[in-house]
């Protein structure tokens, strides 16, 4: 109807996909671009299954229902396939960046997603781990939607990070989330 | 998160960071509240305004709603300019309060975030708080968007404050919907909010006044209460214009114009719906897919609930063939929710009128989108065609 992109992200509380819903909205607005960042609000239960949506649209934005035609989904724990419906709502030619080790084509499997699906994974975990030294796959996950989607440049996902963020946290914490942005943009494969 | 100071005129802020943004930039000498979900992080980014000592306000933190209101009360009648802000249970504590705070006709200004009543506990987005506090004599400002709710914070000053008016307002915005949405905005800048809301001298004398001695809240018996009434009704009945006029002057520093309502696609409309806060703006997308089918649909979102501009969207909707009104909240008269009886009732003024519905639609936080627009829209188009009205009032986005 409108000329906008909805964008799901799918993971459990702590492992930071409101905050990365949020990066990506200030990252896209400082592209020039109307932004809507917001969370499912429920019970707030550590390891609870939570959504965070997106629009991003070169026009204002007047539409303030959920996203339910989502064409772009992120999982950020491969642990909810099967236990919350992943691609509700989806179209035939959604895109779906799943953190895990495995292969495109396990999880094109796993999640029933027929061949236009373009399925994208990384081990966003062992990022994290990697670069931060904590499980939060939530700043691999938006680079590799930046190398998957081009929705945003992932540079103006470095520059909003650094920008926005190094009041709240240390130089160290900063530069290992740059770190995971760009690993994460590297290392996701499509299948 | 607090914001920085450059980029202003393109920042992603939620409605409630936006309302805290707009309180430090107003200042006020006083703040009470007793936080509560989803109005709570507006204290919680205030608060961290008054610990950096971004602002000169004095935050009191009090045990309960009711108490936020009194000191408020007590503030406001000592001569200080004072903000506040609540939801849902929150407002419903303050009930008294809100009528002595009206009838002491103290000028606070009140962001509130709307949200479900209890029973069955809900924390998500309805108007059934706010709507039940019409009659208490607050002003209504409501809110579509993260920059109108911002907007309405620094105008609400102006309006409380003007020696016609000197009434509470209450800003209202929706809960999650808007409160905790990032959105584009533009701010504007501090010597600009400074300037238009201007130092604050009471109109009248205050407690700390000693030259001028007064008295707040004395006993009004038959001889006197109904004259303090009847001001007050005055003093309501002319902040139409003054709503009017310093929307204008907001114009002038925002770029933005604002009045009692908003009209889109309203100049041919043949079916029209009315709707508040963030839900119009999602009708309005209805209502562009509406005209790309060729019906000819419009919309109108009243601004302001309090004073009611029962002639001003009388006058737009009485050409209109069949009109819509949603509420999202009922009020359980069982003919209609409180915005429908309302403009229902302001149109019986014209000979000519629209036949006319009424339907509730997402308590408690229940999603309202496109599709259920359309529906709405198709239904007046029905109307419109056949003259006939099936159901007056109904319920719509629920199971059944």
């Amino acid at each position: 109807m409108a000329d906008y992109i909805e964008i799901r992200w799918h993971g459990r509380a702590q492992q930071g996909i409101v905050t990365a819903a949020k990066v990506l909205a200030e990252a896209a607005l400082s592209e020039g671009k109307y932004v809507q960042a917001f969370p499912e609000f429920g019970p707030e239960r550590m390891g609870a299954p939570v959504r965070a949506f997106n629009r991003i649209s070169s026009e204002p934005i007047r539409l303030h229902g959920q996203v339910a035609n989502p064409s772009i989904v992120l999982i950020a724990d491969p642990t909810l396939i099967g236990t919350v419906d992943l691609a509700e709502g989806t179209s035939d030619d959604a895109v779906f960046i799943v953190n895990t080790p495995k292969p495109p084509d396990e999880m094109r499997k796993k999640l029933s997603l027929n061949k236009k699906a373009k399925v994208f994974t990384l081990d966003a975990s062992a990022i994290s781990i990697e670069c931060i030294g904590r499980h939060i796959p939530n700043t691999p996950m938006l680079g590799a939607l930046a190398k998957a989607t081009g929705v945003i440049q992932v540079n103006a996902v470095i520059n909003d990070f650094r920008e926005n963020y190094s009041k709240k946290y240390s130089q160290k914490v900063i530069e290992g989330n740059l770190s995971a942005i760009r690993k994460g943009f590297e290392e996701v494969k499509e299948g | 998160m607090a914001v920085e100071t450059k980029h202003k005129c393109n920042v992603g802020l939620t409605g409630n960071s936006a309302v805290a943004y707009a309180m430090k930039q107003i200042n006020p000498d006083v703040v009470a509240a007793y936080p509560i979900t989803p109005s709570t992080t507006v204290m919680e980014e205030f608060s961290s305004y008054v610990a950096d000592g971004a602002v000169d306000t004095e935050l009191v933190t009090v045990e309960s709603e009711h108490s936020a209101m009194s000191a408020c009360i007590g503030a406001a009648a000592a001569g200080a300019r004072v903000m506040t802000a609540t939801s849902s249970q929150g407002l419903a504590l303050m009930w008294e309060m809100l009528y002595i705070a009206a009838g002491m006709r103290l000028p606070i200004v009140m962001a509130c975030v709307n949200r479900a009543l209890s029973a069955p506990l809900n924390i998500h987005c309805d108007h059934s708080d706010s709507m039940g506090a019409r009659d208490s004599g607050w002003i209504q400002l409501y809110s579509e968007t993260v920059q109108e709710a911002y907007d309405n914070i620094i105008q609400a000053v102006r309006i409380a404050e003007h020696e016609d008016v000197l009434l509470p307002v209450m800003v209202c915005l929706d809960g999650f919907i808007t409160s905790h949405s990032i959105e584009n905005l533009c701010l504007i800048d501090n010597d600009k909010v400074k300037g238009f809301v201007g130092e604050y001298k009471p109109n009248q004398p205050s407690l700390l006044d000693v030259e001028h001695p007064a008295t707040y809240g004395a006993v009004a018996l038959p001889d006197s209460y109904i004259e303090a009434r009847r001001q007050q009704s005055e003093a309501m009945k002319l902040a139409k214009d003054v709503i009017t006029d310093v929307g204008k002057a907001f114009e002038k520093v925002s770029g933005r114009s604002y009045g009692l309502m908003e009209k889109y696609r309203m100049d041919d409309a043949e079916v029209a719906m009315v709707i508040l806060s963030s839900a119009a703006g999602t009708s309005k997308v209805a209502v562009d897919e509406m005209r790309k089918r060729g019906a000819k649909a419009g919309l109108i979102k009243p601004r302001v609930f309090r004073p009611f501009p029962y002639l001003e969207i009388g006058e737009a909707l009485k050409n209109i063939k069949a009109v819509a009104v949603l509420d999202r909240a009922d009020s359980y008269s069982s003919f209609g929710g409180p915005l429908f009886t309302e403009i229902r009732s302001g149109l019986y003024e014209f000979d000519k009128r629209p036949k006319i519905i009424g339907r509730v639609f997402g308590l408690g936080g229940r999603d309202y989108g496109v599709h259920d627009a359309l529906a709405v829209f198709e239904e007046l188009l029905r109307i419109k065609d056949t003259g006939k009205v099936d159901k007056l009032f109904d319920y719509i986005t629920v199971r059944e």
